[in-house]
């Protein structure tokens, strides 16, 4: 395993930067998806993996930019384009997906939207 | 590379199949479609992820490439699902 991991010699600041945000952005991934399998109904579980589409996707950008822009020498944006590709279409396919769900909600003659517990 | 970066690259591979696990998870039990359809869509961007994270560890810039193609495919894919689940057909 250890030869997997290749690479030249990086500044230690360059790396201490890359392993926190490559941590934070996989955490924060990480509980994005438990909270898919955890929340209780759909409209709910819709919220959750914004969590991982947003900040996970941005912190590992960010990881992937500082690590190539010090291990080649020159500015590495193309990350950034996956990160602003995401910031775009995630809120499309959430859009679409919710309001799928509340055309199927409403089909079958579902309280929609439905009653939250506490009121 | 440092042991910092080492580990921390080695514990974000694994929180990242956690990730993906959990979402396999909702994938499989997930009562209803548009719940697969969510779980698919959180699935292709963990894995999106760890592509990146995998560009890191083989210090390659090929990963990048396969990490927008998922981008691209994934969001393709869940949209037209979303549509079909709307309609009934995908393209009108």
């Amino acid at each position: 395993m250890n030869d997997a991991f290749l690479g030249g010699p990086l500044p230690l600041w360059a790396e201490i930067v890359t392993a926190f945000f490559v941590v934070a952005g996989a955490a924060f991934a990480a509980i994005g998806s438990f909270g898919l399998v955890r929340l209780p109904t759909f409209f709910r579980r819709i919220h959750a993996p914004t969590l991982g589409a947003t900040l996970g996707v941005w912190c590992t950008t960010i990881a992937t930019i500082v690590y190539f822009s010090v291990q080649g020498g020159n500015l590495f944006l193309h990350a950034l384009l996956i990160a602003l590709f995401i910031a775009l279409t995630a809120p499309v396919t959430t859009i679409f997906l919710v309001r799928a769900a509340l055309f199927r909600e409403r089909q079958k003659g579902g309280d929609v939207p439905p009653p939250l517990k506490g009121d | 590379m440092t042991p910092v970066l080492f580990w921390a690259l080695k514990l974000a591979l694994l929180l990242l199949a956690v990730a993906m696990l959990c979402a396999l998870c909702r994938l499989v039990v997930g009562p209803t479609a548009q719940d697969r359809i969510t779980a698919l869509d959180c699935l292709y961007v963990n894995g999106m992820l760890m592509m990146l994270v995998l560009g890191i560890v083989y210090a390659s810039n090929v990963y990048f490439e396969a990490a927008l193609l998922i981008a691209l495919f994934g969001f393709v894919g869940s949209t037209a699902l979303a549509k079909f689940l709307l309609r009934g057909e995908v393209i009108e």
